[in-house]
């Protein structure tokens, strides 16, 4: 892949303290979660449907507001969406009637950079996910996995110190999500940025992350969606058939499936 | 008439160019040929009627009609003054006068309808404001509006315009707003997560993605306001298709009312095709919501 090496960018810590979310009609979705991630972490969130894990990405990202509890990102509190934070979402996202060039372009036009910066930093991260070919392609002549290596792209040239995946491997095939995988594992040791990755899937938590947050619970539960434990993975190489990731992995998904009680 | 239809196939049928996809080709004249039959059977009615004098339902007394042949001439003496008489060449005084109404109501309809209709298809109080007032104009026809008009403005360009602009205006403004609620809200995320804020969001997101259904909203709006350009030239304007045919009226010629007709709908037609030619331009090929 005609891949490009990318510089270090920004990063920050995250934390977060007694944070509820109660929706409207008194369905408590997350209640007490406390986290803080360092900067330059990988953390993965995983856990079953309703837990609360996109919740919580959703206010880290700005998009809801938290019912209790605080957020911090870099020592800002989130008060709403904003450039810091780059949120890849499941679905994409790209702006269809922009092409590859134009949606990457989207978050560094709107900074105070001449039309020369713009473009070489377009052209560096369309590079770094190996589309340089596609540039003048739009997002719906490109495969789902085409389209996102555009989003991570995207976000990834607007410069964020936190980056918010939101299931993004979740509507792909198999083999297009190990590669993108490995991709991203490759990007974040360039480029050191806080990475958030909420899935389902326990593997690729374990793969990715130097921590899994398991979170369990949730409305079906009859119990809040709350963080059940914190996994560190230290594993030097993470090769999928080794002993010791499907250790790990087997620990997760223990935790995973623990009925939750209520608090 | 039935010879014409029946040698274009056979002429067709000879291999003149061999590099051209036959089945394409063949799908293309059929839907002409089976365009063609009703129109012409349509003069032809005419035609026996007028010869013959017919009385049709709603007492359409077809002997008041000028022949085909005549409302041919007519146009002929109207485009190119083959007559000499008060309607030869007035086309191109008509038209232009016409034009410049039309396209001055329907661009200042969409100056005002585009964003009023952006605004109150993402922002409820907006949409609280002045969906009442919309609801409650909308249906009074222009017709309608001519007696008010007259007092209020008086006769001349000003009337005839506003008439035009108030016409265009609903269909603009309701595909708009239609087409504003309709943004895919993660689009709205993505954009400010990505650092859009406010005003942006809505010229940088909104405004393309809801842009299929303004564009349907001015094409409608662009047709009504040549329906309504012949009531808008009732205003007293001097030139004009529409006032043109209140003067054959006038002079009881008959075929020049009919020339006045296929002039109008003529000029609609390729005003809408000229407005999607624009639109062709300022999109060129991007992929627009559907």
């Amino acid at each position: 892949m005609d891949t490009e090496h990318l510089a270090a960018g920004r990063t920050a810590d995250v934390r977060i303290a007694g944070l509820s979310k109660v929706y409207a009609g008194a369905v408590t979705a997350m209640a007490d979660v406390d986290l803080t991630i360092a900067s330059g972490e990988f953390v993965a969130v995983v856990g079953a449907s309703g837990c609360g894990k996109s919740t919580l990405l959703r206010i880290l990202a700005g998009f809801e507001r938290p019912t209790a509890g605080t957020v911090e990102v870099g020592g800002t509190p989130v008060t709403g969406p904003g450039p810091d934070r780059g949120v890849v979402f499941q679905d994409y996202g790209l702006f269809p009637w922009l092409s590859v060039r134009e949606n990457v372009a989207y978050g560094p036009s709107r900074k105070k950079l001449s039309k020369a910066e713009v473009a070489a930093v377009t052209d560096r991260f369309i590079a770094a996910v190996g589309l340089t070919r596609f540039a003048a392609k739009y997002p719906a002549q490109l495969s789902g996995g085409m389209q996102q290596r555009v989003a991570i792209a995207r976000v990834l040239a607007n410069d964020p110190s936190l980056l918010l995946m939101d299931e993004p491997f979740g509507a792909l095939d198999a083999l297009t999500r190990t590669d993108l995988q490995a991709e991203l594992k490759r990007i974040h040791v360039e480029t050191r940025t806080t990475v958030v990755f909420v899935t389902h899937s326990i593997e690729e938590a374990v793969y990715l992350a130097d921590r899994v947050v398991v979170m369990t619970g949730g409305a079906s539960h009859g119990v809040p969606g709350h963080v059940q434990a914190i996994v560190p993975v230290d594993l030097p190489d993470r090769d999928v058939t080794s002993p010791a990731f499907n250790e790990v992995k087997r620990q997760v998904a223990e935790l995973v499936h623990t009925v939750p009680v209520a608090v | 008439m039935s010879t014409d239809v029946a040698t274009v196939p056979v002429a067709a049928a000879v291999p003149t160019a061999p590099a051209e996809p036959p089945r394409k080709g063949r799908g293309r004249l059929r839907t002409v040929l089976l365009g063609l039959p009703v129109p012409l059977l349509f003069l032809l009615v005419w035609h026996l009627g007028r010869a013959g004098e017919w009385e049709l339902p709603f007492g359409i007394r077809m002997g008041f009609l000028p022949y085909p042949t005549d409302v041919a001439a007519g146009l002929a003496n109207y485009v190119a003054g083959i007559r000499d008489d008060a309607f030869s060449n007035l086309l191109w005084e008509d038209l232009p006068a016409s034009a410049l109404r039309v396209f001055s109501g329907f661009a200042l309809a969409t100056l005002i309808a585009v964003p009023l209709g952006v605004l109150m298809g993402r922002f409820s109080t907006v949409n609280s404001l002045f969906d009442p007032m919309i609801n409650l104009f909308r249906p009074i026809p222009a017709t309608a509006w001519v007696p008010l008009v007259a007092l209020l403005i008086g006769y001349g360009d000003q009337a005839s315009i506003f008439l035009i602009t108030l016409s265009a205006f609903f269909p603009i403004v309701l595909g708009t707003i239609s087409g504003a609620r309709q943004v895919p809200e993660r689009l709205l995320e993505a954009a400010r997560m990505l650092g859009t804020t406010g005003v942006g969001t809505l010229l940088r997101v909104v405004l393309p993605a809801a842009a299929p259904a303004i564009v349907n909203g001015m094409r409608v709006g662009l047709g009504l306001a040549w329906v309504i350009l012949v009531l808008s030239e009732t205003t007293g304007v001097p030139t004009g298709l529409g006032s043109t045919i209140f003067l054959a009226r006038d002079v009881v010629q008959t075929d020049q009312i009919v020339v006045g007709m296929i002039c109008i709908a003529v000029a609609g037609f390729l005003s809408d095709r000229l407005l999607m030619l624009v639109f062709r331009v300022l999109f060129r090929d991007r992929p627009l919501i559907k």
